[in-house]
């Protein structure tokens, strides 16, 4: 059975069948998945769904009402269109619950040719105001909207307020520094970007050196950071190194960190959010399976009784555990980290 | 092919500002785009003050389009826009889907390059919306162009950014306010000592990236004069010049003289080198990382 639109959907990160079922068994409403191939922003070796893996996964979320969203939220370029058309027709036969899309293109493609297809707008579409998301609405019947992490609690109580589309936030997992679909820091170091090749910092681009300073990661020779002996390293994704500005050596752009929206869950379904969203469907089932249920407990404790929900601490050192940096932030929604 | 001055990305005093869109008047660009792409919080000029240079840059013959910012996020950024889209007499750029919105079927706008233009399906919704010019996103290669020229809907121009560091990222976070340990809302507006952006480098001392802001630039200037040939044959209507501190009218002339056929590639390249402070870069339009430089290699 499907769950009521009424209440507020937890929408979990599927980069496999285990990781599927992990999300579907420990709590989640929705999951979201996506295409073995450069169609999603997941794009990386080992990852994602074939069709087989897919009808599998799809059946059985829909045994436990879950409901499947698949993601095709890259930028097709011309001479690749029809890769990105052939991975619409998929979705449409596999009867998805709705479609993750980005590029406006491809959205005025779904609207002619599978009007039936419920259209979610990715974060990749960097709508990050009323007036964008009213477009893709009146232009393409988009149901739903998930938006860029960079907008404070207010803006998106704002947004809330002025859209006939549902909302749907980040709630955990890694935090892009920036506006989503804007982003070419990527492929300006490695030719590979999220918006054209589902991918941010590939892995075929890292290099570790050891040498007497300690620990040296790069990104097609880029120096990201530097580690000290002994002292734990992190992925090197671009954003999140330390590089010199004005004489200092700090993380410039951002801290290795993972976004966790539980402090704030109460005005967040108060101002009318449709559905939290878990990003990491790179991560692992047992990662998929920790957040899932901690959020899952989360929203019933809040949604049974908001007035009197209170953060548990037990929580949140099980999802600093599995975070990135093993710490967390509010990110965008609170107005001083920007 | 026409020669276009991209709207200004740094924070410049107001006399600065005044000053260099005066002896743009006598410069010899075809087409000037004005107006705050980046922060709105960076009010040195007003909207009253850029449709005063608007006029002074049209009475010198120049096409002017009046620029929208790329990342929207509040009320006070979304009415802003709705004035300039309604503003009656210039021509705008449409930088975020909300200015789309608001210039669709208001008659004719330039697609800017920070809308996702990657393929055919996305330019002919932009035509229908009313666009007759679009920049490409700056990661989008020569071949992808090609493509997208063959197909491309009639009466549509086609602009590509030429010359400058790239815009590559925007975020709600002000880098430059964070490297001086301000909060984005106590900024000082500290942008405007850092005509040129604030350099970001690696720890081994290598030029990297370019703090302006909320945006993110590469270090390296993109230059892709030698290709000029290979926009003819593209039929590439317009070359975006991205304005710079130092050397811009300098820059200008090197390009002008090259589109007007007096100056070859070679020695124009040996020209623009002074003023590309950490080194070209052309990567992009082969397909490569951004940063890397086919001439080179």
């Amino acid at each position: 059975m499907i769950k009521s639109d009424k209440i507020v959907e937890l929408v979990c990160p599927a980069g496999s069948v285990p990781a599927l079922k992990a999300a579907a068994d420990n709590g989640a409403d929705a999951v979201y998945i996506g295409f073995r191939d450069r169609t999603n922003a997941r794009n990386f070796p080992g990852l994602n769904f074939d069709e087989n893996e897919a009808r599998a996964g799809i059946r059985y979320a829909r045994e436990r009402g879950v409901r499947v969203l698949l993601a095709i939220n890259t930028y097709p370029r011309p001479q690749l269109w029809a890769q990105w058309t052939d991975a619409v027709r998929r979705a449409a036969e596999l009867d998805v619950d709705a479609l993750i899309l980005a590029d406006p293109g491809l959205m005025r493609y779904c609207a002619r040719d599978y009007p039936e297809l419920r259209l979610h707008l990715s974060v990749q579409a960097s709508a990050t105001n009323h007036e964008a998301i009213a477009f893709y609405a009146k232009h393409f019947a988009i149901k739903r909207v998930v938006l860029p992490r960079v907008l404070s609690l207010s803006q998106v109580q704002n947004i809330i307020q002025h859209v006939n589309v549902e909302v749907e936030v980040f709630g955990f997992g890694s935090l892009c520094v920036m506006v989503e679909g804007r982003c070419t820091l990527s492929s300006y170091v490695t030719g590979e970007s999220p918006n054209m090749s589902g991918v941010c910092s590939p892995a075929k681009a890292v290099r570790w050196e050891e040498s007497a300073f300690g620990r040296k990661s790069r990104l097609n020779g880029v120096l990201i950071d530097v580690y000290a002996p002994q002292a734990p390293a992190g992925y090197p994704t671009l954003c999140k190194g330390r590089f010199a500005v004005g004489g200092n050596v700090f993380y410039a752009l951002e801290e290795p960190t993972s976004l966790n929206v539980l402090k704030i869950l109460p005005p967040l379904i108060k101002a009318g959010v449709a559905a939290i969203k878990v990003e990491g469907r790179q991560r692992s089932p047992a990662y998929v399976a920790q957040v899932t249920r901690v959020l899952r407990a989360a929203l019933d404790a809040c949604q049974t009784d908001p007035e009197s929900f209170a953060l548990r601490e037990e929580w949140l050192a099980q999802l600093d555990n599995v975070a990135e940096g093993r710490c967390h932030t509010l990110g965008a929604y609170h107005r001083p980290w920007q | 092919m026409r020669l276009a001055l991209g709207p200004l990305l740094y924070f410049w005093d107001r006399k600065t500002v005044l000053d260099f869109y005066d002896r743009v008047c006598t410069a010899p660009v075809d087409i000037v785009y004005l107006g705050e792409t980046v922060c709105s919080k960076r009010r040195a000029l007003k909207l009253s003050d850029w449709l005063r240079l608007a006029d002074g840059l049209a009475n010198a013959g120049k096409e002017v389009v009046l620029s929208t910012l790329a990342l929207v996020e509040a009320e006070s950024e979304l009415s802003t826009m709705r004035r300039i889209a309604e503003n009656g007499r210039f021509l705008a750029e449409a930088n975020d889907m909300s200015a789309v919105s608001m210039l669709a079927g208001r008659g004719p706008f330039v697609a800017g390059p920070h809308i996702n233009t990657y393929n055919s399906e996305t330019l002919a919704l932009l035509a229908e919306a009313g666009a007759r010019r679009w920049v490409a996103p700056v990661e989008l290669d020569k071949g992808s162009l090609s493509a997208l020229q063959q197909q491309r809907p009639a009466g549509m121009e086609t602009e590509l950014f030429a010359f400058g560091r790239l815009p590559l990222a925007f975020s709600a976070r002000c880098f430059t306010a964070r490297a001086h340990n301000l909060a984005k809302d106590e900024c000082d507006f500290c942008c405007v000592d850092h005509p040129d952006g604030m350099p970001l480098l690696t720890q081994e001392q290598a030029p990297f990236l370019t703090l302006n802001g909320v945006q993110v630039q590469s270090a390296r200037t993109c230059s892709l004069i030698q290709e000029m040939n290979a926009f003819r044959e593209l039929e590439v209507d317009v070359i975006r010049l991205s304005p710079q501190s130092q050397g811009m009218f300098e820059i200008i002339n090197v390009f002008r003289e090259v589109v007007d056929g007096y100056l070859d590639l070679q020695k124009a390249e040996n020209e623009l080198m002074p003023f590309m402070s950490a080194g070209p870069c052309d990567g992009y339009w082969y397909g490569l990382p951004g940063m890397s430089r086919m001439q080179c290699e």
